[in-house]
């Protein structure tokens, strides 16, 4: 979009969506600056287990690691997995959701058939046999898995989505005037996912987050590399909670659940943001209720049958039919 | 002289209702010829199979029997021919709120037609998107043309939706009951607009209605329809003074009178009740 101010006025009534920002930003920065201002994360020269203090902020690993730098490191391979999953699990349900929901016929019903059976392989198991039989697994081939397993439920409600679509006039317009099918794909189809295509995506990535901290709390995680998963698993290996060393696992899973908590609060509040026809809720919803103090009576923006004295305010409907008003000329 | 003729159009729709399969003869056997610079009027109750033979036309539906010929000759369904019979024939469509796309905004919806069909290129695409917002009298075009759909009165996106029908230059023009779904107090100035411009580009006009006074208004013949089937067909006079099927009666008597356009929807409700019991069915749904 070109138009910051007008963003910045948007975000203003959106207190959730706001805060859930403000912390992914927050640990997205960590990410990037963090490793460059602590120390090697795999420097075991530190004495072990020492608990927080001035040099050492969150204290040392049994083995003398600097847990703030490891913390650090660990943000960066847990944000990269989320990412590169969350991408590719898109991807995949954009092509096996969207393309087989807007199209008819054998490409409708090969692709179906594989989210289906896809769908019923239940995930975590796949992920765990798969990596289990790999002997060596690098951060990329850990994203690839957790990806490669996570895109069937949202191909289908993209599948469901798209077929009904399909069948918008718009759709039909754009057929008319001459459009090629992979235009109206990108073009018409698309941009009206978005909002759906964000949640999705952000969901996928905290899914993805934990699915690794899960895998790798099995051991069965990203060789060589440091996440936050990495972390909780060694902080198992090292018996820290026994010995005390609450230092070691609490911050990074502290930080996954904090994570997983903007990034839901981002995905409740990213439709009023991103769908056009409900940019202008809230402030009409202002006005309203000012009104409303002001002891008029207005019964429009309830989304009962009452005259449309709102013009242009979508009853909330982000995923199903649009909504539909009589408007005078 | 271009002619756009249906013959013996038929269309069945699968319909799956429980576990039983059947089929929903939705259009049963029309015919008739669209010449240019003069307008047929297809008219008939909610559900009698306008829109599909509308769709038929342009090509969103294909026809279980029956031909389409432009200018004598079969119309091709796929590839260039396709195209080139896009570039012909254009629609509007009954409902403004959904055949625009809410995400894009008016300059989209104009220029992608320009462009597709090589009407103008490059620098010429902004000035001719502006020629066609004056056309449809929306000035000034550059604060429409920035313009989202959500942000357009019901009016002003039906004159979009003509705008774009006339983009690639077509020869024919299907309107597809253009003024229902509007405000009665507009829906004169909308119809005058497209007999102008019918006038000023010669287009042939299928003009789908359900209502008989504008029709015998603005078209020259008239096809009655009915739960598919065509009951009557003719010179729009001769169908209006002269009806000869009983339906053709009914909907007659339901009809408001182009003095009385600003009737309230109750009296026509009554009024159409009342016909009702002539036997037929008449919805006024499109009300
Ligand atoms: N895609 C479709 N599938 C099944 N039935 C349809 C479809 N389109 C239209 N119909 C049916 O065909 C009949 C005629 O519909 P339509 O052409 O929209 O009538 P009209 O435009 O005159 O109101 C209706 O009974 C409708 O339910
Ligand atoms: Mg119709």
């Amino acid at each position: 979009m070109t138009d910051r101010p007008r963003l910045t006025l948007r975000l203003a009534g959106h207190g959730k969506l706001v805060v859930g920002l403000a912390i992914v930003a927050a640990i997205a920065l960590f990410a990037i600056v963090g490793p460059m201002l602590t120390q090697n994360p795999r420097s075991s020269d530190n004495p072990a287990l020492l608990p927080p203090q001035p040099g050492h902020w969150l204290g040392t690993t049994s083995l003398g690691y600097d847990v703030l730098a490891q913390l650090a490191e660990g943000a960066r391979g847990s944000l990269l997995v989320g990412v590169v999953a969350g991408s590719l699990a898109i991807v995949l349900s954009l092509v096996f959701g969207v393309v087989a929901g807007y199209t008819r016929g054998w490409a409708d019903e090969g692709l179906s058939l594989i989210t289906n059976v896809m769908l019923v392989i239940p995930g975590l198991p796949l992920m765990i046999v798969v990596a289990s039989y790999l002997q060596v697994r690098s951060l990329w081939v850990v994203a690839l898995i957790l990806g490669a397993t996570a895109w069937p439920g949202s191909a289908i409600v993209l599948r469901f989505q798209a077929r009904s679509l399909r069948n918008r006039d718009y759709v039909s317009a754009a057929r008319v005037a001459g459009e090629r099918t992979p235009r109206i794909l990108l073009v018409e189809i698309l941009p009206n996912l978005l909002p759906l295509l964000t949640a999705q995506f952000l969901f996928a990535v905290v899914l993805a987050i934990l699915g690794e901290a899960g895998l790798s709390y099995l051991g069965l995680g990203p060789n060589g590399s440091i996440t936050w998963g990495t972390m909780l698993n060694e902080a198992q290996g090292g018996s820290a909670l026994t010995r005390g060393a609450w230092w070691w696992f609490i911050p990074p899973g502290l930080l996954i659940a904090v994570l997983g908590c903007a990034l839901s609060l981002v995905n409740f509040s990213i439709d009023e943001v991103i769908n056009p026809r409900l940019r202008q809720a809230p402030a009409a919803a202002r006005s309203v209720r000012k009104a409303r103090k002001a002891g008029l009576d207005i019964t429009a923006y309830d989304g009962g049958d009452g005259p449309a004295a709102v013009p242009a305010v979508g009853v909330s409907a982000p995923l199903g039919d649009e909504p539909r008003e009589k408007v005078q000329a | 002289m271009s002619t756009l003729e249906v013959r013996n159009l038929v269309k069945d729709f699968k319909v799956r209702g429980g576990l039983r399969r059947s089929t929903l003869r939705a259009v049963n056997g029309v015919s008739f010829t669209l010449e240019a610079g003069r307008t047929v009027a297809v008219v008939g109750e909610s559900g009698s199979g306008k829109s599909t033979v509308a769709r038929m036309i342009a090509q969103l539906e294909t026809p279980t029997e029956g031909q389409i010929l432009l200018d004598g000759a079969p119309i091709g369904r796929r590839g260039r021919a396709l195209a080139a019979y896009r570039h012909q024939v254009q629609m509007v469509f009954q409902d403004p709120f959904a055949s625009l796309n809410p995400y894009h905004v008016v300059e989209h919806h104009l220029t992608r037609p320009l462009k597709i069909h090589g009407v103008a290129r490059g620098k010429e695409v902004r000035p001719a998107v502006h020629a066609l917002l004056e056309r449809v009298n929306l000035t000034p075009p550059e604060l429409y043309a920035a313009k989202r759909p959500h942000e357009m009165s019901g009016g002003q996106r039906q004159r979009i939706a003509i705008a774009r029908a006339l983009a690639p230059g077509a020869r024919f023009l299907v309107a597809d009951e253009p003024v229902s779904m509007l405000d009665v107090s507009i829906r004169l100035g909308v119809l005058n607009l497209l007999a102008r411009l019918q006038r000023e580009e010669n287009l042939g006009v299928l003009y789908i209605t359900h209502d008989l006074a504008t029709a015998r208004h603005f078209s020259d013949e008239i096809v009655v329809m009915y739960r598919g089937d065509v009951v009557e067909q003719g010179p729009s006079d001769e169908v209006i003074l002269d009806p000869q099927h009983d339906y053709t009666k009914t909907l007659l008597a339901a009809a408001p009178e182009p003095s009385r356009h600003g009737r309230l929807r109750g009296e026509v409700r009554a009024e159409l009740a009342g016909q009702a019991a002539a036997g037929y069915e008449v919805y006024p749904a499109t009300w």
